[in-house]
């Protein structure tokens, strides 16, 4: 009969054994799927290979969508830590857009250095004020943050829309809605030939790093994410650490915004995420929300949309198969914590007949 | 006044239940879920599933049955996998669900923009024909009530039908009395000789089913071309309606059309010049779902009563072993 157990301590080894081992099954699951969809896999995933990681060009193209991802993951992945699901992160990396775009339209002479610092704050500020709204429901009136974060994102999306169709619309679009190319001294610089935003997105991350792991806050943040009790009876001021680590979360994901905005796009349009706020989500859970490790899973996940953008013409595939192959990848590792947190046992013991009664209600 | 009701109103209102429908649906489809004690955030992804499946089916065969079974096949296997990662590999619900709906958009997107882009099913009258609008005779003679409410498409009357059905399910029937119990206590019901992982299964998959049925009205009712993610957020309403339903499926029927209402300000008022505030910008009113349901969020968080907690052990995963 099989049995599943409970297992106490799996070493580390194990695990990413495991994990790694969910992967390799989610690609043979994507394989499939690929096949079942008219399209040689073999072929699919050497295309996405060559054209994420292989070509210049397209490493480029990778790093340029892993420094929003890496900056996204990392801002979730503070709120996560908290237990607290922030899916806004889409939202509040348009709100840094805005911020980005409000500093450019109004002060459009500052030099360079002046301008971009200003920029990044305002973003921050910004979507820090934008992630405050959930977290001010949470603790005030504990309405449920998942699907008020969630609400966000479309409202920001559409407000974008608004801003673009009205106070900020340029005349350059020949009646089209948009927003006003930004002008030289608002884009950021280049290093390597990406803008220099991998390197923000580095730093960050060791702030990150330092704030979860070595703060008084980020002990707080974890104390309060593994059980709310604990924290209360430890004395902390619980709404002050939610608001904090929230509004920090959602600043964080205002930097991608105004980092893709002014390094990327050069302008904000209401269609430059790209759902990578969604991938976030992926990529931080993925992470196991460990800053260095979101660096490395980022930078493959960007890889995977890069390299489904690369097939695209040359395989007639859309790109929307890296959502499918991201949506199994998780799929896979989700269910692989069954097999660190449980050992299935088979033993050829002979049944009594209570178990055989307990088997019937499995 | 009266011909104000008549000519104005009337047709508001209309459309607020035809808007209603769906998430009517799809709010059911989560209810059945949340009962087992399994909160299903993947509604928008089985929803876009379902929408898609219907889109094609629609498009090849030109039979609304096969269309609404098809969408809903999409939603149940969406539920599939939700439920084999819960229920048997005991998975975070938050997450499974968080990525079914990624993956559902990613699908829906993937086989729209290869097959279903630059198609219309205007053509096929069979679909088209069976999901319009039917003005049920005698009826929608009465006055106001009349076409608003027996001036409805078949989403609608499956909608209430479903409602009421599982309304009965779960109150009046054993299988709907033990569904209670694995919901608000899977260790009792499985002491009681209840095969908690098989009503969990049996009930998230009727859940994929509706959600599906419910995304095909937006694919194939609400407009007849493929847009990407046509559903716009309607899936995430309907889970913040299940709440607000407090898990009952008659209240989720005002609770639906209450957001119908709003959804149905986007057509009607649209460029239109009201009094005081003059023309409203339509993209404040595409917001207002969205702003009206986090309103609503708070609102149901601040009036908990007793009697409306969800599901004792809704989110929780069940390990038998360790009862």
């Amino acid at each position: 009969m099989i049995k599943i157990v409970k297992q106490n301590e799996v070493s580390k080894k194990q695990s990413i054994l495991i994990m790694l081992g969910a992967i390799a099954i989610a690609f043979v699951i994507s394989g499939i799927v690929i096949a079942a969809f008219g399209k040689n896999p073999f072929q699919v995933f050497a295309g996405m290979v060559q054209g994420a990681l292989l070509k210049p060009y397209g490493i480029k193209q990778t790093l340029n969508k892993a420094i929003p991802l890496v900056v996204l993951s990392l801002g979730v992945s503070i709120a996560f830590k908290m237990k607290f699901w922030n899916i806004g992160a889409e939202g509040q990396f348009y709100f840094g857009a805005i911020g980005a775009t409000f500093c450019v339209t109004y002060f459009p002479n500052l030099p360079a250095y002046i301008l971009l610092p200003l920029m990044m704050v305002v973003a921050m500020l910004f979507a820090g004020i934008y992630a405050l709204i959930p977290a001010l429901l949470k603790v005030r009136f504990g309405a449920s943050e998942t699907l008020v974060t969630l609400m966000l994102n479309y409202i920001a999306v559409i407000f974008v829309d608004v801003l673009q169709s009205g106070v900020w619309k340029s005349a350059d679009y020949m009646g089209r809605n948009h927003v006003a190319k930004y002008p030289e001294n608002a884009l950021l610089p280049k290093l390597f030939g990406v803008h220099i935003g991998w390197i923000f997105a580095l730093i960050l991350a060791v702030i990150v790093y330092i704030l979860l792991k070595k703060t008084k806050l980020g002990y707080e943040i974890s104390v309060l994410g593994e059980n709310e009790r604990t924290a209360r009876y430890a004395g902390m001021n619980v709404t002050k650490i939610v608001i904090l680590a929230a509004v920090l979360s959602g600043g964080i994901c205002g930097i991608a915004g105004m980092l893709q905005a002014t390094g990327y796009e050069g302008t904000m349009t209401d269609t430059m995420s790209g759902g990578f706020g969604f991938t976030a989500i992926i990529t931080a859970w993925l992470a196991n929300l460990s800053a260095p490790i979101i660096i490395v899973v980022s930078f493959l996940f960007a890889a995977l949309l890069r390299g489904s953008e690369a097939i695209e013409s040359s395989m007639k595939m859309s790109p929307a198969i890296a959502e499918i192959i991201q949506g199994i990848i998780l799929f896979c590792v989700l269910g692989s914590h069954f097999f660190t947190n449980y050992k299935v046992i088979i033993s050829k013991r002979v049944k009594t007949s209570a178990e055989k009664g307990a088997e019937k209600n499995d | 006044m009266i011909d104000f009701l008549l000519d104005q109103l009337a047709p508001f209102l209309q459309t607020a239940l035809r808007m209603g429908s769906p998430i009517l649906i799809a709010t059911l489809g989560g209810i059945i879920c949340e009962k087992a004690g399994h909160l299903n955030l993947g509604v928008e992804g089985m929803m876009l599933m379902g929408a898609i499946t219907a889109f094609m089916t629609a498009y090849n065969t030109n039979n609304i049955f096969l269309t609404l079974f098809a969408a809903g096949m999409a939603g149940l296997v969406g539920a599939l996998i939700y439920a084999f990662i819960t229920v048997t590999l005991r998975a975070n619900h938050t997450v499974t669900g968080l990525v079914l709906s990624i993956f559902g958009a990613g699908y829906a997107t993937y086989i729209g923009s290869t097959s279903a882009v630059g198609k219309s099913i205007a053509d096929k009258t069979n679909v088209v024909n069976a999901i319009q609008d039917i003005e049920i005779p005698y009826l929608s003679d009465i006055p106001f009530i009349g076409p608003v409410i027996f001036g409805q498409s078949i989403y609608f009357y499956l909608g209430i039908a479903v409602a009421v059905i599982m309304y009965l399910y779960l109150k009046k029937t054993k299988a709907g009395l033990n569904l209670r119990m694995v919901g608000e206590n899977p260790g009792a019901a499985d002491a009681s000789g209840i095969n908690v992982a098989l009503y969990k299964y049996i009930h998230i998959l009727a859940g994929g089913f509706l959600c599906g049925i419910a995304g095909s009205f937006y694919s194939i009712k609400l407009v007849r071309t493929w847009t990407s993610g046509p559903t716009a957020g309607d899936g995430w309403i309907a889970v913040a309606l299940i709440i607000f339903a407090t898990w009952n499926p008659l209240k989720a029927i005002f609770g639906s059309f209450f957001f119908g209402v709003f959804k149905g300000l986007q057509f009607k008022i649209q460029n239109v010049a009201l009094p005081v505030i003059g023309t409203i910008k339509p993209q404040y009113l595409e917001m207002l779902p969205y702003i009206m349901t986090v309103v609503v969020l708070v609102f149901i968080a601040v009036k908990k009563k007793r009697e409306n907690q969800p599901p004792n052990a809704l989110g929780a995963p069940y390990f038998r072993e360790e009862r």
